[in-house]
């Protein structure tokens, strides 16, 4: 469809019952410098609990060699950061990155009465919810249903996959999930599908039939809008060919090219290392630092850069003792990343997990995921967390 | 007239009752009183039969080698192997009994049994790794699904998925695990604002010593059991689980929230407190018998009202079995009903958390939607499967000890809609529109009708009609 035929036809069903949505002002018509202020989240989720004492290791602590006679990263092995900590040798990508300020690692993240289920864990890590409240929508989700300046057009939130996270879902706004903007594309193009979409006026009401149409029909423009959008970015930077890497590269081709879009979500799974877990979790590290390496340079070379935020999380971290199989157990609090070229406290937040003081055998956190969130959600985002995450949290000073 | 009013509210009825009606078993039934059509509902319900693909013996040793294997410091590449063959064998279980189920869904003579399953399953939400556990689960609230409410709150509560799944093994005098009183009290019974955290604690304790043995079977502990005296909703005295269960039960308010549900998941998203008190006072006056309570809505006249029907969102399950069910499908590569299952957000025997589901419009987003209106072209056309499911976070360890990346290879969706059994149902001289008014319980609208005006194949009518926003709706 031509980009003219989109803009009549969504000026066609947005007739009469909602007011002209504001995603059809053409892309032309955006001052230059309105664009570039646009400010981006990318979160990226490593799935299955990522043993964060084997990614930023403490080995200026003794008792870390202790617990881990089997598993521990030797010193002469990894990239020594400052006295204390240092990165897991698969991480090396991010050396450069570490060393040119756009990296920042927040230590001992967690919440009260943490639960060891990857399902529920992750739940909690998506909905920002206490650890006995449960929450049927996401925190990004929320995010576009407060309706704010910045949050208002159905493709404010993309997730790079098949399908949608409850983190990306609201009590009335959605994300949309896409692999592939081209087939998004296509889909909605089919000609029995725009016939449905055609020229309704008779369906958009309040009721549920009138939901399913408005879905309908804002997926479609929304599409047709990130197909065209994105299109005519040529993309030229190499990335590594795994599917993580994929997935950035598809969310930096957007945030090249002048998406709307203000949130993206990625994510890369099997970080459920019970067993034999040197090889495993270094091959995923290394998957991720290479990602990771290529699309800040990628959006470095587009400017892009000060504008972005990636933020990395797990729904938890490994217990501080191995276990019997060369593995680590379900544990608690974790280290989450930051990367951006504006970030305000480079390096380490905050002090290594103390490994003396432990509950049980696991960290304590020092310092609440919602904090996190609510950080973001104030000073990139612009909203106000109370309303968001139903509590106020007080920011911290990573940006 | 008459006839066509009952056609419309039968329809209705096994679509909510049940997972729809084929052709002219709704013939048959329009011609009667409807009454006659509910009591066939319950009549049909009575026989039981247990799912049985989890072999309880074999399970039980599987999970004991595992154990033993979970136990040693280095593995020779031999036990290696031994333990992945388990946890590939095990995991296989799980999804041999979810296909198992939805099959049954499908081809079920008592669909009303399977409906009711299928709510309790989501009432009393629950995840195990032990696919014996989620099997004697199931079976529990199949067998009392249409009971006492009283008895299924029990056997759930002593059912080990659930003593595992709500940390009640740990939960012991002295040392007391408070998550299942909680659950219990906020989301299985009476719901928040009924109940006070001194009645959570105090409950708690009455709860220790209910565990189970290895075999999978409830034990009660007497020596890990707390015999000292509980105050629970203002009342003193040694209380046991039984006693805390009763005294729940005799809240009208419990009768009160399990209605509000029944009423959610049956009747509408919008709960109308005034029926949904008529159901609870009936539920309450007689003693929480699930039959009664299922008859007096279904013999509701409000449940046929306009504003309860064609406008409830299908559950994936709803939209996969009814589509499987009213075109005969046969899925030769059964496996495919799960990826369907999870990519439309219902994967089942994994809910999202105790709360189960919360339904509504929560089924649709912009990709759930797209895939929705795909499938009845994807199934009854033997489409190409050009999308993949998340991973489950349970399934991480798998992911991770499988060291190769997961290939995606695009497949055939290898399902058989059986037309010439559909065609042959439907009556002689069907035109399009009766086969609209047939599939959909939406009233068409400009659009529909405009889409069949130029049909003559039924068999393209029907793809298309399956595929439209109000298939969605039943």
């Amino acid at each position: 469809m031509k980009r003219r035929d989109f803009l009549k036809n969504s000026m066609l069903t947005a007739a009469g019952t909602f007011v002209v949505p504001a995603f059809i002002k053409p892309f032309e018509a955006l001052a230059l410098d309105e664009l570039t202020l646009y400010k981006n989240l990318v979160v990226v989720q490593l799935s299955g609990g990522n043993d964060g004492l084997n990614t930023v290791i403490p080995f200026g602590n003794d008792i870390y060699y202790q617990k881990r006679k089997n598993i521990a990263i030797k010193p002469q092995e990894l990239i020594k950061l400052d006295d204390m900590q240092g990165l897991n040798p698969n991480l090396s990508a991010l050396k450069e990155i570490y060393d040119q300020g756009w990296m920042s690692i927040i230590n001992d993240v967690g919440y009260p009465n943490p639960d060891r289920s990857h399902f529920r864990s992750m739940d909690i890590w998506q909905t920002a919810s206490d650890a006995n409240q449960f929450l049927s929508t996401g925190w990004i989700g929320r995010y576009l249903d407060s309706n704010c300046q910045s949050c208002k057009f159905p493709y404010t939130a993309i997730e790079v996959d098949d399908s949608l996270s409850l983190a990306m879902k609201g009590k009335t706004k959605k994300g949309i999930a896409l692999k592939d903007p081209a087939a998004l594309f296509r889909n909605t193009n089919e000609p029995f599908f725009k016939e449905m979409m055609n020229n309704d006026k008779e369906h958009l009401d309040e009721d549920n039939l009138g939901y399913l149409y408005k879905t309908m029909i804002e997926t479609s423009s929304s599409a047709s809008y990130i197909q065209n959008t994105s299109k005519i970015y040529q993309d030229n930077f190499v990335y590594p060919s795994t599917g993580f890497a994929s997935q950035l590269k598809t969310v930096a081709k957007f945030i090249s090219s002048g998406l709307k879009t203000r949130v993206y979500y990625v994510s890369l799974s099997g970080f459920d290392t019970h067993v034999d877990q040197t090889p495993q979790q270094g091959r995923l590290l290394k998957q991720y630092a290479e990602g990771i390496n290529a699309f800040l340079k990628d959006l470095k070379q587009n400017n892009k850069l000060d504008d972005t935020l990636v933020l990395t999380f797990s729904e938890f971290g490994r217990r501080v003792e191995q276990n019997a199989s060369n593995g680590t157990d379900h544990g608690t609090a974790n280290n989450m990343f930051l990367f951006g070229g504006k970030l305000k406290k480079q390096g380490i937040y905050n002090p290594a997990p103390d490994l003396q003081d432990l509950e049980a055998g696991d960290l304590k956190y020092q310092v609440d995921f919602r904090q996190v969130y609510g950080t973001i959600l104030d000073k990139w985002l612009d909203v106000n967390n109370a309303q968001i995450l139903n509590q106020r949290f007080n920011t911290l000073d990573f940006i | 007239m008459e006839k066509k009013e009952n056609f419309f509210k039968v329809k209705h009825l096994y679509n909510r009752a049940g997972f729809g009606i084929a052709y002219p078993e709704l013939e048959h039934l329009s011609r009667k009183n409807l009454h006659k059509s509910i009591k066939e509902l319950f009549s049909n319900a009575q026989k039981i039969t247990d799912l049985s693909t989890v072999d309880a013996s074999e399970t039980r040793q599987q999970l004991l080698m595992q154990a033993g294997l979970n136990g040693k410091k280095d593995f020779s590449p031999e036990e290696k192997e031994q333990r992945q063959e388990i946890i590939r064998k095990i995991s296989q279980k799980g999804r041999d009994l979810n296909i198992e189920w939805i099959q049954r869904m499908i081809s079920t003579d008592a669909p009303l049994l399977e409906k009711m399953t299928l709510f309790w399953h989501g009432h009393f939400a629950c995840r195990s790794g032990n696919p014996l556990f989620s099997q004697q689960l199931n079976n529990i609230q199949r067998k009392y699904a249409l009971g006492s409410f009283k008895k299924l709150l029990i056997e759930v509560s002593k059912s080990p998925a659930m003593l595992q799944y709500l940390n009640n093994q740990q939960n012991r005098k002295n040392h007391p695990n408070e998550n299942f009183a909680r659950e219990l009290m906020e989301l299985f019974t009476i719901g928040r604002g009924n109940y006070t955290e001194q009645d959570i604690r105090e409950s708690a304790r009455a709860f220790t010593g209910w565990t189970y043995n290895k075999d999978g079977d409830f034990e009660f502990k007497p020596n890990i059991h707390d015999t000292g005296s509980k105050i629970f909703f203002g009342k003193t005295g040694n209380f046991d689980g039984e006693a805390i269960i009763d005294m729940i039960l005799e809240k009208p308010a419990t009768a009160t929230f399990i209605c509000r549900k029944l009423y959610t998941f049956f009747v509408s998203d919008t709960p109308n407190e005034t029926h949904i008190q008529e159901l609870s006072s009936c539920f309450y006056d007689q003693k929480y018998d699930i039959s009664a309570v299922m008859k007096k809505m279904f013999e509701a006249e409000w449940f046929y009202g306009p504003e309860n029907t064609g406008n409830k969102i299908k559950s994936p399950a709803e939209l996969l079995v009814g589509l499987s069910r009213e075109f005969f499908v046969t899925y030769n590569k059964p496996q495919v009903l799960i990826q369907l299952q999870s990519s439309l957000g219902q994967y089942l025997f994994n809910p999202p958390n105790v709360a189960g589901w919360p339904g509504g419009r929560s089924w649709i987003d912009s990709s759930s939607l797209m895939l929705r209106m795909k499938i009845p072209s994807l199934v009854l056309n033997d489409g190409l499967i050009d999308f993949n499911a998340k991973a489950d976070p349970e399934e991480e360890a798998l992911l991770a000890i499988n060291r190769k990346p997961k290939i995606q290879k695009k497949s055939y969706i290898n399902a058989e809609a059986n037309w010439e059994k559909f065609l042959s149902t439907l009556p002689k001289n069907c035109s399009a529109a009766d086969l609209t008014a047939f599939l959909l319980q939406p009233l068409p609208g400009n659009k529909i009708r405009n889409l069949i005006a130029s049909s003559s194949d039924l068999k393209k009518t029907a793809i298309e009609i399956t595929s439209t926003p109000e298939y969605q709706l039943c």
